[in-house]
């Protein structure tokens, strides 16, 4: 059975839907808080897959993820990066993304130095709406395998705009490690509202370098089924991309790779 | 010791806040601002070292890739430089206002092992490049960037003093108990005690108190008084709505006993579980579960403080759902506004008053951080704007939950724990049920500050985290939120039929010094109170301990029939709970409603309404709140089904939303409201009656049925002492009662906010009377929602219901400066039959696209509907069914009429669905076609109507486009 553990913090919000996510492809996912962790009744080791979901954590006070990604780096560095080397599976989504980020996780796992931002929209403000992604097909990230098409999800926040300095932009498209970009309906690049946030390159989200690590802004769990979709009554009858291949891509990938 | 730390975006790195704050003043017109850049100033006191503080900088303070930072000590301080050309302005909370991040940064800097913060201060520093004055500048700042209630500015050089910001205790508090002679005082005494103690307390209630403890034969104490005042606010305990009414000759005893509540009692439908009784009403949702909604107001917190007043509104009305029962989970927000104009000019919004579009950024961001930070979606609600709500906005909060059907009762026994759980309790908001019972006044800023407050909602959402948990492990037996009256209600609350003893000292505080009256009635937010078997006490404490929440006893309900309250072993309250709950003076008031002496205009035909329509669009009232939407999280919980923006572009309006609760079931929840004011100034009755027929109309149109549906109502009135207030709050009452009864859906909770008055130039003005109707419709399957944009090119248009002349009060009247007399009227039986009918249409799948006709009338649904879809019409208005005498095409177009709906059906559908609406009434009245145009012809077969639907929609969409 492929085991998922799904970080609960204070202020962590999307912990059940992204549970649910998991589970509807056949994972059995707990919800464990970070004190469970840090006082050892619970161990990161008896899990495939850690989900950091989104949320608030600390009610991203001073800097979006920063209280959690700290409690990672300075409570939890050692287990953590025995999880990786084990060849596990970790995945950031919004305020997950921001913490794996913040941490250092994101995008080269081994430093625990943060390199790169997720910063306060140009828009200055919270903004939930849809928008269309691209992967990248070159991308070793094993949760975008396979995705072909634009995929329509949801995003959902304040702070989501990535930046890096050139250079560290520069070796992420080098290493193909920008998996998702933001793109207009029809897959070209566009400006605001299709970047929704004013990322660098209109990136969404990254992976390590060994493509098991993912962060991104966008909700995968909040479209699994047709009726997430804001335009499922005029979708009805077709089946667009949604969600469930990247949650799926991952069990496959624990599947044929640790059990 | 302190150190002050500036953090900066690094140049190059676009400012979005310093940007925000540039756009915020340039909105007042002013010219001569050219750069505005922001940085967040920490102030870390306590005896740290250099280098823990550069660590702190490093890891909790500042972003390295994009930010830079400054480091400043007490002996360098005075070395600040403020830039050439720059006038520079500090903004930081007064002392004693919450600050959520100050306990975060404790927080962080324990995590790095260094102990000796002692504790932090954060303040905005604002770098305003300009020529202008520093006194403009601080006239400027005060109506954008700080309010003087919660916070306090500094400038220029004052930022660099070696005085640092006071730290957060107050002087120390030495007991001393304080009792309040009133015993042997004249009548105008008593009337100044009231005033002066902000009681809130008529005369006659004065008078009680004084003969109860006139026969005890002693004075009361400070914290005795406060008691009572709270108990018996209007805020609290709703007076008027359970006093004796004179109307028509004809006493009621109770208005909302015999309105509200009765149509209820006799609808007696089996799905209610549990109405008017607790913080919420609740209903059968499935086999296994119930759910439950509460819509709150928050209106004078949010005139004062809006950025406060609605974040706490909120965070107030999902403690009512998490203390409804043993606890609801909370799955959905609501929330309705009325306020001022955006472009009311500045020099005449009243002294005391914000401006209204200060006021609607306020609040939004407020509602957004909150809901947002709880982790619920906001999915369903109405704004309003008018000037009759400048110095008194309304702020409506909703709430829905859903909880196990063996968790929905509560029980309280003698030798149960009291246990405080969440925040700690400060002095904050000290006098809000009472405050809230007064009229507004331009001193109310001064008077009342303490009123004003400011939340944290992740104390919150990891006190509602842990609650559900003991939930379900039956850790407890009773729950209630601490809302208006803090513990004072709260506790008393719980053990009215028992009696409770509190030892204040017990109670974990935010600072020291505060006196025992004030930990009673302070109502610091986030906080609930538990009761709790003693053999339980220690499982449930650990629960609470082992996610970080507070959780402590702060004593036990008892048998005596009393509240009594120590501090430090020192009795402070020795009250009888009969006299408490029963001792007040019966509210007694006369009420009158006359009929405004209006009438109906003569309007020429025009050959044209194009440009009414797109003037119409344009109404705030009716354009786009794609604004506010965006800014909500409307789809945490992965739960919403049909969500508050959809349509092709996925920015356009649905009439219900509907949330789907469980993961692995279709049932569902539509959530819908109705709000019209200007109907309620020709006929409360009528009001009352249009706004239900509103918020069920919604569920119909958006796939769901009257079977199921659940009716909360708000009233927001004037002062309830004036018999013409009392006229309109009875006759709306009445309005309710026939309605609920007609349509067959019963009231499961309520809420009244009266003394919604404030002062306009020297006079008392009151709101309009305003009734809010949210409604809670159960439907089998989510899958069979409807949106309201047209679907496909080709496919019929229907209007269903009757079109008659009732423009009174519509917006197309408003919009001529008219007001009319011919509200809409109707049979509610034939309207309930007419809404079953679609009802069934709807089921089968004969509908493609539904949407209601409200404000406006039947010609903004069309175009709705129409740049909804990115799909043009052909409408005939010859064919709209309607009973007119003297017809005309604005009628047609514009009249509001009731139980009216536009239903696009496709074509292989149109006998199986005119077969399905036989015996009402209907009509096909145009065709949906791919040319993006609206074609509306007239009566006269000419077109009255014609124009591009991205016109039409940018005329919806600019007028909120901030």
């Amino acid at each position: 059975m492929v085991k998922v553990i799904v970080l609960r913090a204070a202020g962590t919000n999307c912990d059940r839907e992204t549970a649910d996510a998991f589970i509807r492809q056949g994972a059995e996912a707990e919800l464990v808080h970070i004190n469970q962790l840090k006082n050892k009744k619970k161990k990161l080791s008896s899990y495939h897959i850690l989900a950091i979901p989104g949320g608030f954590t600390y009610g991203d006070d001073i800097a979006s993820g920063r209280i959690l990604a700290n409690e990672l780096k300075f409570n939890l560095k050692d287990y953590i990066l025995k999880f990786i080397n084990e060849g596990k599976l970790m995945i950031g989504i919004c305020n997950g993304f921001q913490v794996l980020v913040k941490s250092g996780l994101l995008p080269d796992k081994d430093t625990f130095t943060q390199t790169t931002t997720l910063n306060l929209n140009d828009s200055c403000k919270f903004e939930d709406r849809w928008i269309y992604l691209k992967a990248n097909p070159d991308s070793s990230c094993v949760w975008t395998k396979n995705i072909k098409d634009i995929m329509e999800l949801p995003i959902a926040h304040a702070e989501g705009k990535f930046i890096a300095d050139k250079e560290i932009i520069k070796s992420l498209k080098d290493n193909n490690q920008i998996v998702f970009k933001y793109v207009d309906a029809q897959g070209e690049a566009g400006s605001y509202p299709d970047n929704p946030n004013g990322s660098m390159d209109d990136i969404a989200g990254i992976c390590d370098e060994t493509g098991r690590i993912f962060g991104l802004m966008p909700h995968p769990e909040r479209f699994l089924t047709l009726n997430h979709n804001p335009r499922a009554q005029r979708l009805k009858d077709t089946k667009p991309l949604d969600g469930n291949i990247i949650f799926k891509n991952a069990i496959n990938y624990v599947k044929d790779n640790l059990l | 010791m302190f150190w002050r730390i500036e953090v900066e975006n690094k140049s190059g790195v676009f400012d979005a806040q310093g940007d925000a704050a540039k756009k915020s003043i340039k909105d007042l017109r002013v010219e001569g601002i050219k750069n505005v850049r922001v940085r967040e100033v920490y102030i870390l006191y306590g005896s740290l070292k250099e280098t823990e503080v550069k660590e702190i900088v490093d890891n909790v303070l500042v972003d390295k890739v994009i930010q830079q930072y400054q480091i400043f000590n007490e002996e360098n301080i005075t070395s600040g430089v403020i830039p050439q050309a720059i006038k520079a302005v500090e903004v930081a909370y007064n002392p004693g206002v919450m600050d959520p991040w100050e306990a975060s940064i404790i927080k962080a800097v324990k995590d790095l092992g260094i102990e000796k913060l002692d504790d932090v201060k954060t303040a905005k520093l604002y770098l305003i490049e300009t020529n202008l004055d520093l006194k403009i500048i601080k006239s400027l700042t005060r109506k954008v960037l700080y309010n003087k209630l919660i916070q306090h500015i500094r400038c220029n050089r004052e930022i660099y003093s070696k005085e640092p910001y006071l730290k957060k205790d107050l002087p120390k508090y030495k007991f001393k108990l304080i009792e309040v002679d009133l015993l042997e005082v004249d009548d105008e005494k008593l009337t100044q005690i009231s005033k002066e103690g902000q009681l809130y307390l008529s005369l006659e209630e004065m008078q009680a108190i004084q003969r109860y403890f006139r026969n005890l034969g002693r004075k009361p104490t400070d914290c005795e008084l406060e008691i009572i005042a709270q108990t018996w606010s209007e805020h609290c305990f709703h007076k008027a709505f359970k006093g004796l009414i004179e109307y028509e000759g004809k006493e009621i005893d109770g208005l909302l006993k015999s309105t509200i509540m009765r149509a209820t009692e006799l609808l007696n439908k089996d799905w209610c579980v549990s109405v008017f009784e607790d913080n919420a009403g609740i209903i059968d949702f499935d086999e296994e579960n119930a759910v439950c909604f509460k819509v709150e107001t928050h209106n004078h917190p949010s005139a004062l403080e809006p950025y406060g007043g609605a974040s706490t509104g909120v965070g107030g009305v999902i403690r009512d759902i998490l203390g409804t029962g043993l606890g609801a989970r909370p799955i959905a927000n609501t929330d309705v506004f009325c306020f001022g104009p955006p472009d009311y000019p500045h020099e005449e919004v009243p002294k005391g008053s914000m401006h209204p579009k200060r006021i609607i950024k306020g609040v939004v961001s407020g509602v957004r951080d909150y809901g947002n930070r709880m982790g619920i979606p906001t999915v369903n609600g109405a704004v309003l704007f008018d000037k009759s709500y400048i110095g008194n906005p309304l702020v409506y909060c909703g709430n829905v939950g859903i909880m196990p059907k063996d968790k929905c009762f509560k029980k309280v026994d003698n030798g149960d724990l009291i246990v405080v759980v969440g925040g700690k309790t400060g002095r904050d908001g000290i006098h809000g049920a009472t405050f809230s019972s007064g009229e507004l006044t331009h001193e109310s800023e001064d008077v009342s500050s303490s009123a004003v407050q400011i939340g944290n909602p992740i104390t919150e959402k990891k006190m509602a985290d842990v609650i559900i948990k003991a939930r379900d492990k039956n850790l407890y037996k009773s729950v209630n939120d601490c809302g208006a009256g803090g513990f004072s209600s709260a506790a008393t609350e719980m053990g009215e039929k028992l009696g409770l003893r509190v030892e204040l000292d017990k109670v974990p505080l935010k600072y020291k010094g505060l006196s025992y009256d004030e930990i009673w009635i302070s109502e610091s937010q986030e906080r609930m109170v538990l009761a709790v078997e003693k053999s339980k006490i220690d499982t449930l404490l650990e629960l609470f301990a082992s996610e970080d929440v507070e959780a402590t006893v702060i004593g036990e309900f008892t048998d005596t029939k009393k509240v009594e309250i120590y501090y430090e072993g020192r009795q402070v309250c020795d009250l009888d709970l009969q006299f408490l709950y029963k001792g007040m003076p019966r509210f007694k008031q006369k009420a009158v409603w006359r009929k405004p002496d209006t009438s109906e205009p003569i309007l020429k035909e025009k050959d044209d309404y194009t440009n009414t329509l797109h003037q119409l669009l344009g109404t705030y009232d009716i354009s786009s709140k794609e604004w506010i939407i965006r800014q909500y999280d409307h789809e945490v919980q992965a739960q919403t089904v049909l969500k508050p923006l959809g349509g092709k572009n996925k920015d356009t309006p649905n009439d219900a939303a509907c949330i789907k609760p469980l993961y692995n079931s279709k049932k569902g929840l539509l959530l819908s409201c109705g709000i019209n004011p200007y109907y309620g100034l020709l006929d409360p009755y009528w009001m009352a009656i249009n706004v239900i027929d509103e918020a069920l109309r919604q569920i119909v149109a958006s796939g769901g049925n009257l079977e199921r549906v659940a009716l909360l109502d708000n009233f927001c009135w004037g002062a309830p002492t004036d018999e013409e207030q009392m006229g309109g709050l009875t006759r709306a009452s009445i309005g309710c009662f026939d309605a609920s009864m007609g349509y067959q859906t019963p009231f499961i909770s309520g809420k009244d906010s009266l003394n919604n008055e404030y002062n306009d130039h020297g006079k008392t003005r009151a709101i309009p009377g305003t009734l809010l109707i949210s409604a809670m419709a159960v439907i089998d399957d989510v899958t069979k929602t409807i949106s309201s944009d047209f679907k496909k090119a080709g496919n019929l248009i229907y209007v269903v219901g009757e079109t008659k002349d009732e423009l009174g009060a519509s917006a197309y009247y408003r919009l001529k400066g008219l007001m009319g007399a011919n509200l809409p009227v109707g049979k509610i039986e034939s309207n309930k039959l007419l809404m079953d009918t679609l009802s069934k249409a709807t089921s089968k799948g004969l509908a493609e696209s539904i949407h209601d006709c409200s404000e406006g009338g039947l010609v903004i649904a069309i175009a709705e509907m129409a740049f909804g879809g990115g799909l043009g019409a052909d409408i005939d208005l010859k064919k709209v069914p309607n009973k007119i005498d003297d017809l005309k095409d604005y009628k047609l177009l514009f009249s509001e009429s009731m139980s009216r709906f536009v239903v696009e059906v496709a074509v292989d559908k149109k006998e199986a669905f005119e077969k399905t609406l036989e015996g009402v009434c209907f009509a096909k009245v145009g065709i949906t076609k791919n040319a993006k145009e609206l074609m509306i012809s007239g009566i006269g077969g000419k077109g009255v109507i014609k124009e591009d639907i991205a016109k039409l929609k940018e005329s919806w969409q600019k007028p909120l486009r901030w």
